[in-house]
């Protein structure tokens, strides 16, 4: 895959184009509602959903509070079933070790497993730079692959895309990657199901190499778990003889008996399901059966940065389930895209900043990609308050602030262009600070109220283009009272003492 | 009882018939109803923003004004949330930074007393029918802070029931955001517009006269999406449904 979240635009330039996007907005509200509807269904089965849910991010927080303790278990244990563990620092450390490991293989071509961790670091043009073909195996994934596309959403990568243009992608592209799609495909489900079965099972059974990524790790016995719905994962963790596993380090939980939460709380947050149709387990190597060789690859990638903030640090508690995708009203106008990462939506927003760092306009205009609804914590399996670490996240673009980078606690400037804002922002709270000076600015604008615009300069160009302006009243709330009340100007708690 | 109004910045300079309808309707239930000039704005477009630490003068501010009250009623949901979810975090923050345990107090002292409108009449007065007479259709939009934040629940639809000649419409999709969220219909003025066109397009298709909420930002936000779309649906906050009378319809 060639494309590239490199360089995008920030999120309001990249959503205002999206916007316009009538299909595209179309394929999300149909596909978005659908599921969430689901999902609210699928929890309201279970009348204990409330102690799951915090049982799930207790078990995660308190995987964060000792990450290293429950890591060096893991490594100890995946290393006594056969496995080898490598600590990948960040994005190009974990490249460069997956690409070595295929090259050692002598294989030019390697079959994956969905995996977001793979994304985010851009493994698949790494492999390609490196002369290393890797065939996405993942349905959607597959489709976002041949459509030379990006993902949009971390369930359904490809649901900015509707049958017709993934009829056109697969005639057009699946011969230049392998067994081309059947003479006269047409859109029906079936049809692009049963032509990805034929293409992608020929890579299966041909592929020596796999990469995958896992929703868990257990410490306690060094297990990988996948939990998908295809089955194609399955075919891609069992038959080839080296299987790559590239994780972040956040995903370890400490028991097998974890498990039970996370396997409720995953698929009815996710898909909407009581159950998802494949849940694969790996330890290691077993002789005579499945890969011979396997590589455990922990990705850090800012994590432990992320971890060092005691507010955000619980974007890590994330099992990646989507349910905040759907919910949200801005992801689905704006699509994946416009967020800059394979995690969009409420969750990108708050965890792209944190793993890259505030580098650049996109990651700064991130934290404000919320209308601040509150629907995304609300059906956090986790019990993620995503509303909380975005404003968290917002002070730290407009005012600076201490942060981890790279191991190393610094303090970071604010972002260029919210002097303006900062200064409105601060003379507003003044104001508000002193009424004597509110009062009179009040009685200025209702005095003056027929001179006002009904549109807006400047910034508030766009608002006032859909908007129309409330007229200012000739009164004031507090000139009311005043006058009706008989109030004294000078009373007891009048503004005297307030600074003027 | 001594019950404080806090009419919120915005109600004061622009919706200043939402804070005489709350006097009006809390009279009415034989409530002394006080008006500290001393309060502000609670400070949430800077919090909301990012200026966390230019709200501390506002907390200091709201302790000021509301020290002596058993109860602070305010006729908005996401003012009421400003001070119930995020002055323990600015007074928790401040503590941090080693500003000292002053704003964590004054939380303290705002967190139980502070009261949205409609919770104050359910909760603490626990009245549902207040005698209020409105002859129109109306439609309810659950605003987010009061939805998700406050937990107002079915208390305002329950309130508007009792209503006389209140004619109550479902409004499809009704607990999506409608798009204001503060300053993100400037920062993000496309997806904030395209969010308040579809609540707008709900709101038409109840056929309601009227469109209410807790929250008179919200409301500015669809009234001012209904008037350039040249709709008559009128926006109406929840007070003042509830303080007309047969009388006094306002
Ligand atoms: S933040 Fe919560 S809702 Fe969103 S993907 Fe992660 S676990 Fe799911």
């Amino acid at each position: 895959m060639s494309g590239t979240y490199l360089g995008m635009p920030a999120f309001p330039r990249a959503a205002d184009v999206s916007t316009r996007d009538t299909r595209l907005r179309a394929n999300l509200t149909h596909a978005t509602h659908t599921i969430r509807d689901k999902r609210a269904a699928a929890v309201a089965e279970l009348d204990d959903w409330a102690q799951l849910r915090a049982a799930g991010a207790a078990v995660k927080d308190r995987v964060l509070r000792r990450l290293d303790h429950y890591l060096e278990q893991l490594e100890a244990a995946v290393t006594a079933a056969g496995g080898q563990v490598h600590w990948a620092a960040d994005a190009e450390e974990a490249n460069r070790i997956v690409t070595a490991l295929v090259r050692e293989t002598g294989e030019r071509e390697v079959v994956k497993v969905k995996s977001m961790a793979t994304q985010e670091i851009g493994l698949n043009q790494a492999l390609e730079d490196a002369g290393i073909r890797a065939y996405e195996t993942d349905l959607a994934e597959l489709i976002v692959q041949l459509g030379d596309d990006l993902p949009s959403h971390i369930l359904v990568p490809a649901i900015h895309r509707n049958r017709a243009e993934i009829r056109d992608i697969f005639r057009r592209e699946m011969g230049r990657w392998g067994r081309p799609a059947p003479e006269g495909l047409s859109d029906s489900p079936a049809e692009l199901a049963e032509a990805a079965r034929l293409h992608l099972r020929e890579k299966f059974l041909s592929a020596k190499v796999g990469i995958s990524g896992a929703n868990f790790m257990v410490a306690e016995t060094g297990t990988l778990v996948v939990v998908e719905s295809e089955g194609n994962g399955r075919m891609c963790l069992t038959l080839p003889e080296t299987l790559i596993s590239v994780v972040g380090i956040e995903k370890v939980v400490p028991t097998w008996q974890d498990l039970e939460i996370f396997l409720q709380l995953l698929p009815r947050s996710s898909t909407a399901e009581r159950m998802n149709p494949y849940t694969s387990t790996w330890t290691g190597t077993t002789d005579g059966d499945g890969p011979r060789n396997f590589h455990l690859v922990l990705l850090d990638n800012g994590r432990t940065d992320t971890l060092a903030d005691t507010v955000g640090r619980q974007a890590l508690r994330c099992i990646r389930c989507s349910a905040c995708l759907n919910v949200c009203p801005v992801y689905e106008r704006a699509g994946g895209h416009a967020y800059g990462s394979p995690y969009p939506g409420p969750i990108g927003a708050i965890l792209t900043p944190q793993l890259r760092g505030m580098q650049g306009p996109l990651e700064e205009s991130l934290p404000y990609a919320s209308s601040l609804c509150g629907a995304c914590y609300e059906v956090c399996p986790v019990a993620i308050d995503i509303p909380e670490v975005l404003v968290h996240l917002r002070e730290r673009v407009v005012e600076g602030g201490p942060v981890t980078r790279g191991g190393t606690r610094t303090v970071v400037k604010p972002a260029r262009g919210h002097a303006a804002e900062r200064a409105a922002m601060r003379a507003a709270a003044w104001t508000f600070d002193h009424p004597g000076v509110l009062r009179r600015g009040m009685r200025l604008a209702a005095r003056t109220r027929r001179l006002h615009p009904r549109r807006l300069p400047g910034p508030g160009r766009a608002w006032s283009r859909t908007r129309a302006l409330p007229a200012v009243p000739a009164e004031s709330f507090r000139d009311w009272w005043r006058r009706t009340r008989g109030e004294s100007p000078s009373g007891p708690t009048g503004e005297r003492g307030a600074g003027e | 009882m001594r019950v404080a109004l806090f009419v919120t910045c915005i109600n004061d300079l622009l919706q200043p018939r939402t804070g005489r309808a709350v006097v009006a309707l809390l009279e009415r239930l034989g409530v002394t109803v006080e008006f500290p000039e001393e309060q502000s704005c609670c400070g949430q477009p800077q919090f909301n923003t990012g200026y966390r630490q230019a709200t501390e003068p506002l907390v200091r501010r709201f302790d000021r004004a509301f020290r002596d009250h058993d109860y602070v009623v305010t006729p908005s949901g996401s003012c009421a949330a400003m001070v119930r979810d995020n002055y323990p975090r600015i007074g928790a923050k401040a503590a941090a930074e080693g500003r000292g345990r002053e704003l964590s107090d004054a939380a303290a002292l705002a967190v139980p007393k502070t009261y949205e409108l409609t919770e104050f009449l359910v909760d603490v007065l626990k009245v549902e029918d207040v005698g209020a007479y409105y002859p129109h259709t109306v439609t309810y939009h659950p605003t987010c802070h009061g939805l998700r934040m406050l937990g107002l629940g079915d208390r305002p639809r329950r309130l508007l029931q009792h209503v006389k000649g209140l004619e109550l419409r479902e409004l499809p999709g009704a607990e999506e955001c409608c798009g204001f969220g503060g300053t993100f219909a400037v920062k993000n003025a496309a997806v904030s517009a395209a969010m308040g066109a579809d609540k707008v397009r709900h709101i038409a298709a109840t056929g309601a006269e009227a469109v209410c909420t807790v929250d008179n930002s919200c409301l500015l936000h669809i009234g001012g999406t209904l008037t350039r779309q040249g709709s008559t649906v009128r926006p109406v906050h929840i007070a003042e449904i509830l303080a007309s009378t047969e009388g006094s319809v306002l």
